[in-house]
């Protein structure tokens, strides 16, 4: 069904359902539990941030995943999108299909020149490459240089770019609501259904931006069983072997850093569309440090880690850094008075303002002891309990199966 | 003609500095094989070293001043800081005026530690590993250092001076024969780069003029080979990471008074360097030094008004800029050598 | 007038004249060795004709067309295809995968942007792939990863790799290179199958006389960087230049 075989449509289709009912699978204690207050994830801003990064990944392991090309710039195109679709908002209206079809189009733009330059080298050069573009892109953005050479706004420096009354607007209709709207459906209009002690709410930005991430990660299931997904494996392998076969790989990468560009685009597009307020800070070299540990953490090459390390990344910067001593007391109140102060004094450096350093150790961790991310614990973790693993890593069985 | 030498000379102590780190970057991927991204996190470290110093040497002590009173008559109190009472007022004052410098008593063996640490903990185990976990597992380990540090001194840049006797400008244009006041340059800049130089002319003839320094080259010339020689590369390779962060951390340690540190200093300061490395020419160490000061000088003529009434912002973009060119035009950076980090 | 024609070759690597005016004709559907010494330039001139190195005068021909200055991937689409000396496979995909990516390069060419399409679908070029596995015996292991086969098997892939796609001249540069003696006989047997089967012109570069004499129709002798005799077999064995340039070789 859906072109795919038995294996990648059970997968897809568990995708579907947990997108579909996070809201609620999310938010597994009542709202105003103490453990609600510190475990639950089901609010729309952060499922948002979920699905948005999941699609930048899912992009961004077609690249790397696929061609093994570590691209350190990438976070430069999720920012040309969401430039591109404010602009769309300020010149046309606050409808998010324009915003979103203009910050592909301008991501698309922005990688071909990138990748063009980019690609000519290989290994840490094109690493070093990417990192380039992008803190250079993040210096013209960040101080708007290209409007200070045409005399006008196009980034808006430090303060970001955003909507103002007087902007043109000109395909807005006075009704329109004043937020991004599809067709007049608010981004953020949403339902809450209180179950006894239990609250969901379902946010239609969140489900818009839900579906575009499911139809991203379709797309990359079908590229990573394509002829054009083997092909990159491929390039990763051997590019000797590869030209002395007949195939030009530089148009294999092109395409694939195109891809993964655009994606970063459209997430940069959703992004904007929940919140139309953009800025240089979302092109910076730490955002695209993040891309490549969310895809390490998960686990690179395969189709569903990737969007995994994502996940767990924002859910535990939302879930650690909120937490704070006195949170930490609560939990402890039953030791000790002596033993609760020091392990409020332990674990203080790791939580709240210290996450990023949990951050750190975790994906230090991972990439010491765990090269395949979350995918290899959890086969390791199958195989410990005699199960056959069930890897969805194309490059070990997949693509041999014989066609349903 | 004093307007270019201005320029040149604002771009030496920043130049300087990349050129250092570079170095060190060089020094570890030659002869180890591994490229660091947490070597800024040394040059941090290094930085943070004189802020300790600086702090350590004004520890203080509350004594009573029966000489002086306060507004109730009372005997007053007053803060002496130890080393004034150790090495009496005058000396202990010089000693935390100095502190800078001094701090390199801390720097080498804090570094050589940490360079220690780092090599037999973490970076031996990635040798075999691809260039792609190196990368990423001293990255890691280079937001763990930065959040370590700001644990400890918090997230806000810490003043440094520096001694009180670096404080100004010397006039360099009457020792030309220009006009006074043409080209005046700030003391400390002017300490730096003669310290920078010192510290690159000393790794340099180490590496010229010492049997270790002998095994070192070849080793970066050809690995496989001094491995088979029968030489213990292993103990040298430690040594050389240690060398390496030392470097690092001194260049870090005399920065501090130019920019303040903050625990986000070695991010900075890496992803510039890298460029200057790969400018340079992967694995040549002639190469990180002359693209290092290149690199600081372009920026510096890059940030001139003149320059920047044309090109608005364009200091902020050269340096990405060149290394863009320069990749794509001597792919292998200015003076690389053949089959360094290629398939 | 052979399908591959070199005239005049030179190629200097500073003062080493590695190839001095090579003349080479390879005739369609034969079996032409070129052997020599250590050092004669056979690897030097290989590269020539596959497009890595350019020489510093004369041509190259294959099939009327010039192949200098032609990227690798586009003179293996003229119909050239080359075996190493170390087996060039993808070693991180399955083997069928390993055949089925020349079979999508003989029919689509450099390049094809099929990447919506699944793989499974291609029926024709998974039955291409299949049969010729079958032909090398190997159609049990189709699903093994590359990099952990033997090197036997993994030298049986790659040339499995390359005659899939058809060529119209093979290129083998030592093609037993390394081999155990009952390995260098089966790639023999292979060769000799392939060459009844499927009439392929090919040109070996081999150091072993077992190998060029259980094969060749032609050989050519290259002795530094320059051709010697060219003739066949039985000429080649008691020609007495040949005799100096190895007995020559052997005396240093």
């Amino acid at each position: 069904m859906l072109g795919l075989n038995s294996r990648d449509l059970k997968l897809f289709l568990l995708v579907v359902a947990m997108t579909m009912l996070a809201p609620i699978l999310l938010n597994p204690f009542p709202a105003d539990s103490a453990l609600g207050e510190s475990f639950n994830a089901g609010y729309p801003a952060l499922l948002q941030r979920f699905v948005i990064f999941g699609l930048l990944v899912i992009g961004f392991n077609i690249l790397f995943g696929l061609t093994g090309y570590l691209s350190f710039g990438h976070a430069a195109f999720l920012g040309v999108g969401s430039y591109a679709a404010v602009w769309m908002f300020k010149l046309l209206s606050y409808n998010v299909i324009p915003a979103i079809i203009l910050s592909v189009i301008v991501a698309g733009i922005f990688s071909v020149v990138i990748g063009y330059v980019a690609l000519r080298r290989s290994g840490i050069y094109f690493s070093i490459l990417t990192l380039a573009f992008a803190q250079m892109m993040y210096a013209i953005a960040y101080s708007d240089l290209v409007g200070k050479f045409l005399g006008t706004i196009v980034t808006n420096g430090e303060t970001g770019l955003q909507v103002y009354a007087d902007d043109p607007q000109i395909l807005a209709s006075p009704g329109d609501p004043v937020l991004p709207h599809l067709f007049g459906l608010e981004m953020n209009a949403q339902t809450v259904l209180a179950v006894g002690g239990w609250e969901f709410t379902f946010q239609f930005g969140y489900y818009l931006s839900a579906l575009v991430m499911l139809a991203g990660f379709y797309l990359s299931i079908r590229i990573f069983r394509s002829p054009f997904g083997m092909m990159l494996r491929a390039i990763k392998s051997n590019q000797t072997r590869m030209s002395y076969t007949g195939l030009d790989t530089k148009p294999y990468m092109l395409a694939a850093f195109v891809i993964s560009g655009c994606y970063a685009g459209l997430a940069g597009g959703l992004m904007s569309s929940m919140d139309p307020l953009t800025g240089g800070e979302r092109m910076f070299w730490t955002a695209s440090g993040e891309i490549v540990v969310m895809s390490i953490l998960g686990g690179v090459g395969t189709l569903i880690g990737p969007v995994l390390g994502a996940g767990l990344i924002k859910y535990l910067e939302n879930i650690i850094s909120k937490i704070n001593d006195g949170i930490l007391h609560q939990w402890f109140a039953f030791m000790p008075d002596w033993l609760d102060n020091l392990l409020v004094t332990i674990i203080h450096p790791f939580v709240g303002k210290g996450w990023h350093l949990t951050l750190g150790l975790l994906f230090m961790a991972v990439v010491i002891f765990l090269p395949g991310g979350l995918m290899q614990l959890g086969e390791k973790i199958a195989a410990l309990f005699g199960r056959k693993t069930k890897s969805d890593d194309d490059a070990k069985t997949g693509a041999t199966e014989p066609a349903e | 003609m004093d307007v270019i030498l201005v320029q040149i000379l604002n771009g030496l102590d920043k130049g300087a500095a990349y050129a250092l780190i570079a170095l060190g970057l060089t020094l570890i991927f030659g002869t180890l094989g591994v490229v660091n991204f947490a070597h800024g996190a040394l040059f941090m470290i290094g930085a943070f070293c004189a802020v300790t110093m600086q702090r350590f040497l004004n520890l203080s002590q509350t004594v009573i001043d029966e000489t002086q009173t306060d507004f109730l008559g009372n005997p007053l109190k007053v803060e002496v800081p130890y080393v004034q009472s150790w090495f009496g007022e005058a000396a202990g004052a010089a000693i935390q005026d100095w502190s800078v410098p001094l701090s390199i008593l801390l720097v080498i063996p804090v570094m050589l530690f940490v360079g220690w640490a780092m090599e037999r903990g973490l970076i031996k185990h990635f040798y075999k590993r691809p260039h792609a976990d190196q990368i990423l597992v001293t990255f890691g380990l280079a937001i763990v250092i930065g959040e370590i540090i700001k644990a400890f001194y918090g997230a806000n840049p810490i003043q440094t001076p520096m001694p009180s006797a670096f404080i100004g400008t010397i006039d360099l244009g009457t020792w030309l024969g220009m006009d006074p006041g043409a080209v005046a340059y700030p003391m400390w800049r002017m300490v730096y780069f003669f310290f920078a130089a010192a510290v690159i002319a000393a790794v340099f003839a180490f590496l010229q003029f010492t049997t270790f320094g002998m095994v070192v080259r070849a080793g970066m010339a050809d690995r496989e080979t001094v491995g088979m020689l029968g030489i213990d590369i292993d103990k040298r390779f430690t040594l050389m990471f240690g060398l390496a962060a030392c470097v690092a951390g001194l260049a870090g340690m005399m920065y501090a008074p130019i920019l303040s540190p903050h625990y986000n200093i070695g991010m900075d300061f890496l992803v510039l360097s890298f460029v200057v490395v790969v400018v340079g020419g992967m694995g040549s160490l002639p190469g990180a030094v002359l693209a290092g000061f290149v690199l600081g000088i372009l920026q510096s003529f890059a940030s001139m008004n003149e320059v920047k009434a044309i090109l608005p912002g364009i200091d902020q973009i050269i340096i990405y800029l060149v290394a863009i060119i320069i990749l794509l035009t001597r792919p292998r950076g200015l003076m690389g050598r053949k089959g360094v980090m290629e398939e | 007038m052979g399908i591959l024609e070199v005239k005049g070759v030179n190629k200097r690597f500073g003062g080493l004249q590695a190839l001095g005016d090579v003349n080479l004709s390879v005739a369609e559907n034969t079996v032409h060795a070129i052997i020599g010494p250590n050092g004669a330039g056979k690897s030097t001139l290989l590269n020539v004709l596959v497009g890595k190195l350019i020489p510093d005068s004369g041509s190259v021909m294959f099939d009327g067309q010039s192949v200098l200055g032609r990227k690798p991937h586009e003179i293996n689409q003229m119909g050239i295809s080359r075996v190493f000396q170390t087996p060039e496979i993808f070693a991180d995909l399955s083997v069928f995968e390993n055949v089925m990516i020349p079979c999508f390069a003989k029919r689509d060419g450099a390049f094809r942007m099929h990447a919506i399409e699944s793989t499974h679908h291609e029926k024709d070029i998974a039955e291409q792939a299949m049969a010729i596995l079958e032909d090398v015996n190997m159609a049990d292991k189709r699903d093994m990863i590359a990099s952990s086969m033997s090197r036997g098997d993994k030298r049986r892939l790659e040339m499995a790799m390359c005659l899939v796609q058809d060529p119209r001249l093979l290129l083998l540069d030592e093609p037993t290179a390394g081999m155990a003696r009952a390995d260098t006989e089966n790639t023999i047997q292979l060769l000799k199958d392939i060459r009844t089967k499927r009439g392929i012109t090919m040109a070996i570069i081999e150091h072993d006389m077992n190998v060029v004499f259980s094969l060749a129709e032609r050989i050519t002798v290259l002795a530094q960087g320059t051709p010697l005799v060219e003739d066949v077999p039985e000429k080649i064995k008691g020609h007495p230049k040949v005799r100096e340039a190895y007995l020559g070789e052997a005396q240093v």
